[in-house]
């Protein structure tokens, strides 16, 4: 196939993906809405599950375990499913577009947009297999639309790349960055349901839709582990990778060019965080905020420096 | 960093030595380092924002000159030098400080606990947060050989194993997982060794950037550099003497496709002479590939047009001829210039216009622009001044700007500015009789020149501490003890696990562990209670 085919072939993909991952984020959407109304007796089941921690089955469940499956287990079982669909489609088309321009598929704004949304949604549905983590697929989905929305507003054709990213670098420096922004994003979609969940559960009104979700503590550890992951991934991307890859292209590993500086921002932020677990009166709630800061810092050196700024990461744009 | 904490009390009332304790406890402890974090990524903004002098200093005067009353306060707060600037030099300072602190102490702590043997089991085993309980045929020392096997781990990575025993009952205390803090201190010490790996770099290193055009030499010498900071403790003698010929730069763009006109390839080759007098060796630069000379690397940063003028005065002497490097403005290569003819007679004559590698006339007839990068219809548009052009007084003077000063622009008959349009090859001739001509195009070359000593030292210590980091994340220190007592019916084993840092899989473990010992002793799995499960049946 001519690249040019390859190329339309890559569009069609991305296209279909983002209906199919809309229709995923609705299946979500009308999971929490029945959840809302189906499940209000569940207070009482909700404080059951306190002590159950590891088990991350929503007690919605529990509660009708014995019957057919509930209105909202199986809206979030087709949203997981369409979700599993739609990334199959944009890994393909994220993958034809490699091929359409003959090397690594990013290499400006639109291919970091598609790419980071397949990046954050594999990301997702391994961890659904591992740490069943489907209670964010509302959240994971809706964002990943967003970053799709936004990438179509910066669409170019697929071509060559300019000299400055001609290295093996740019494959490891932005996959590395990729990968860390897929587990910051779970991270902080916990962050975000743990301090709304922990709210409630302090002043005892865990009510339909809260109950969907597991226990803070358990949030709060999914949080912990993928930042945790996240932070070494952002710390080689950012601060190994980068530096090696701008020595070699700009004869300077550092130097507080704006996406340096949001990166750097970006790792003390999460640094604190990881500190901030682990110190008394820093737990918690006002580790989870942190998480948030950290990961819109990390936003706006993805999104916010190509925006606003110029600097010498601008060929992004 | 420590993740035990130092509960530190209101301040003494008395005694410097108190005083200087309380101190040192305030900033060393986990808060602190905490708030130092969030402080300096806050401090870290500004640099994002306004513009920064070691960055692009041209970047802040145009910055100063849009905003006249804000600018003044800016400078003085240090926002243009946010990185230098006092505030933030003493965030990271008291950060190192804290870190310091911090890493002393525990490495002591650690190089204890690495010669401590495991502790010697809790009273009552069953109030761990995982524990089990059990009987068996088999004696206590039976037991005990079985457990210290199923505990002592892979024999890469041995646990400590300790066994107590007498003739009624056996002991085993394990404890695994040291390589957490070791890696937590390897990852903190490497933050330690990069910040100095930095500084280093920064004081003894230098960088600076010249334009040299193709068929001419550059000498690493200070009067060469367009621009050139150095760190405070490097001395410009000490540059190294190597020197460049460019023989060929290459510019190349895309011709079609939807990148059309953006960059394909830049590079630049031709000879060096690591010092005065060595044998020539060639080079080849480009764009991700530097040349490495000495210690030095000289980088290819940028390139464009250096049209070759030859200028006659009106005496008809030939008074300049060489090539004039014009800088691009923006992705068609629109470049401005400038050329300084102080030789003319009578008077020195001055130019100041821009080139158009592709020069097309525009709707308004009088203004062409440039459509593409590449050289297809190369245009030079001047303007002419004649006077003094103040090279003399000794002030120092860019060769990219023109000082107009002292300086009259020359008029056409119509008493309109004199405009020189030329393509390569054609000549012009000024009002005053001076001839100006296009003689030939070359390319320049922008290179960057730096050396930073130390380099691999930011770099080497940050992919340790990246292992450190990982070590600290995965690593989860255990203690278990599995103790057995002989009693009439048979020997009463019990098992507990406690995790210094609570994970929720350790019940899972502890039943794999209960498994592998039930296995050795030939009975079947007994079951572990978590307190989770307890929790549940309160």
């Amino acid at each position: 196939m001519s690249p040019e085919t390859l190329a339309q072939v890559s569009n069609y993909a991305v296209a279909s993906a983002t209906v199919v991952i809309a229709l995923a984020f609705l299946a979500h959407m009308a999971e929490w809405g029945f959840a809302r109304k189906v499940d209000r007796p569940v207070e009482e089941e909700a404080a059951v599950t306190v002590g159950a921690g590891a088990a991350a089955a929503p007690a919605a469940a529990a509660a009708t375990e014995e019957e057919a499956p509930s209105r909202p287990d199986l809206l979030s079982s087709v949203g997981v499913s369409l979700t599993g669909l739609g990334t199959a489609l944009l890994v393909i088309g994220f993958v034809v577009r490699g091929l359409a321009a003959d090397r690594v598929p990013w290499g400006n704004m639109y291919e970091f947009g598609i790419g980071g949304a397949a990046f954050a949604l594999v990301v997702y549905l391994v961890l659904v297999r591992v740490q069943s983590i489907q209670w964010l697929g509302g959240i994971v989905t809706g964002f990943a639309l967003v970053v799709l929305g936004m990438a179509m507003s910066t669409y170019v054709p697929a071509g060559p790349l300019v000299p400055a990213l001609h290295s093996y670098w740019l494959v490891i420096h932005v996959a590395a960055v990729m990968l860390a922004g897929a587990f910051f994003l779970v991270g902080a979609a916990s962050s975000l349901l743990f301090l709304i969940r922990h709210r409630a559960e302090e002043r005892g009104t865990v009510g339909g839709l809260l109950s969907r979700f597991p226990h803070s503590a358990v949030m709060d550890k999914i949080a912990y582990r993928t930042n945790a992951v996240a932070f070494p991934l952002w710390t080689f991307g950012a601060l190994i990778a980068g530096p090696i890859w701008a020595h070699y292209a700009w004869g300077r590993y550092w130097g507080w060019d704006p996406k340096e500086v949001w990166a750097f921002i970006t790792w003390v932020v999460y640094a604190g965080y990881l500190h901030a677990r682990a110190t008394r009166g820093w737990k918690g709630q006002r580790a989870a905020i942190i998480a948030l800061v950290g990961f819109l810092t990390f936003l706006f050196s993805y999104y916010g420096v190509n925006l606003f700024g110029s600097g010498l990461h601008s060929y992004a744009t | 960093m420590s993740s035990r904490e130092r509960e530190a009390g209101p301040a003494p009332a008395l005694g410097s030595r108190e005083f200087g304790r309380w101190i040192w406890r305030q900033l060393t402890s986990m808060r602190t380092a905490l708030l130092l974090l969030m402080l300096l990524a806050i401090a870290a903004v500004p640099g994002s924002v306004v513009p920064q002098r070691g960055v692009d200093a041209r970047a802040v005067e145009a910055y100063m000159a849009r905003n006249p009353t804000l600018s003044p306060w800016l400078d003085r707060l240090g926002f243009f030098d946010v990185y230098t600037s006092p505030w933030f030099s003493a965030i990271y300072l008291l950060l190192m400080v804290s870190l310091i602190g911090c890493i002393l102490p525990r490495t002591r702590v650690y190089l204890k606990a690495l010669r401590a043997r495991p502790p010697r089991a809790p009273k009552r085993l069953e109030r761990l947060p995982a524990s089990a309980r059990f009987t068996v045929d088999a004696s206590p020392a039976e037991v005990a050989v079985a457990a210290r096997e199923v505990l002592s781990g892979p024999r890469w990575l041995p646990a400590r194993v300790d066994v107590v025993e007498d003739d009624d009952s056996s002991e085993v205390r394990a404890e695994k997982g040291y390589l957490r803090e070791l890696g937590n201190l390897v990852f903190h010490v490497s933050i330690v060794l990069v910040l100095i790996g930095v500084a280093v770099g920064a004081l003894f290193g230098y960088r600076g950037a010249a334009i040299v055009t193709q068929g001419s030499a550059f000498a690493n010498v200070l009067t060469q550099y367009d621009e050139f900071s150095s760190g405070a403790l490097f001395d410009p003698d000490d540059l190294p003497p190597f020197s460049l010929q460019v023989d060929e730069v290459q510019a190349r763009f895309w011709t079609d496709g939807p990148q059309r006109g953006a960059p394909r390839m830049f590079r630049a080759a031709g000879t060096y002479e690591a010092e005065p007098g060595a044998e020539p060796q060639p080079f080849d630069i480009s764009v991700n590939r530097p040349l490495g000379v000495d210690g030095t690397s000289v980088f290819l940063v940028g390139q464009g047009y250096a049209p070759v003028l030859r200028v006659t005065d009106p005496e008809g002497n030939v008074v300049f001829d060489d090539a004039v490097p014009f800088l691009p403005q923006d992705g068609t290569y629109t470049s401005n210039g400038v050329v300084q003819v102080p030789d003319a007679e009578p008077k020195q004559l001055g130019f100041q216009g821009f080139f158009l590698p592709t020069a097309v006339v525009g709707e308004d007839e009088d203004a062409s622009v440039s459509i593409f990068p590449g050289a297809v219809n190369p245009i030079i548009g001047l303007f002419a001044f004649e006077g003094d052009l103040g090279l003399d007084d000794g002030t120092p003077q860019s060769v990219f700007i023109l000082d107009k000063t002292d300086l009259t622009q020359i008029l056409d008959e119509d008493g309109e500015n004199f405009r020189i349009s030329l393509s390569p090859g054609q000549e012009a001739e000024l009002p005053n009789g001076a001839t100006v001509e296009f003689a030939d195009l070359r390319l320049f070359a922008r290179f960057q020149v730096a050396s930073t000593p130390l380099v691999q030292l930011p770099l080497v210590a940050i992919s340790v501490g990246i292992l450190g980091l990982v070590l600290s994340l995965v690593v989860r220190p255990r203690r278990t003890w599995v103790r057995s007592r002989r009693e009439p019916g048979g020997t009463v084993v019990e098992v507990a696990a406690l995790d210094r840092v609570p994970r929720d899989d350790l019940p899972d473990d502890l039943d794999d562990l209960l498994e592998r010992l039930a296995d050795a002793l030939g009975v079947p799995a007994p079951v572990t209670r978590s307190e989770h499960e307890e929790n549940d049946q309160s």
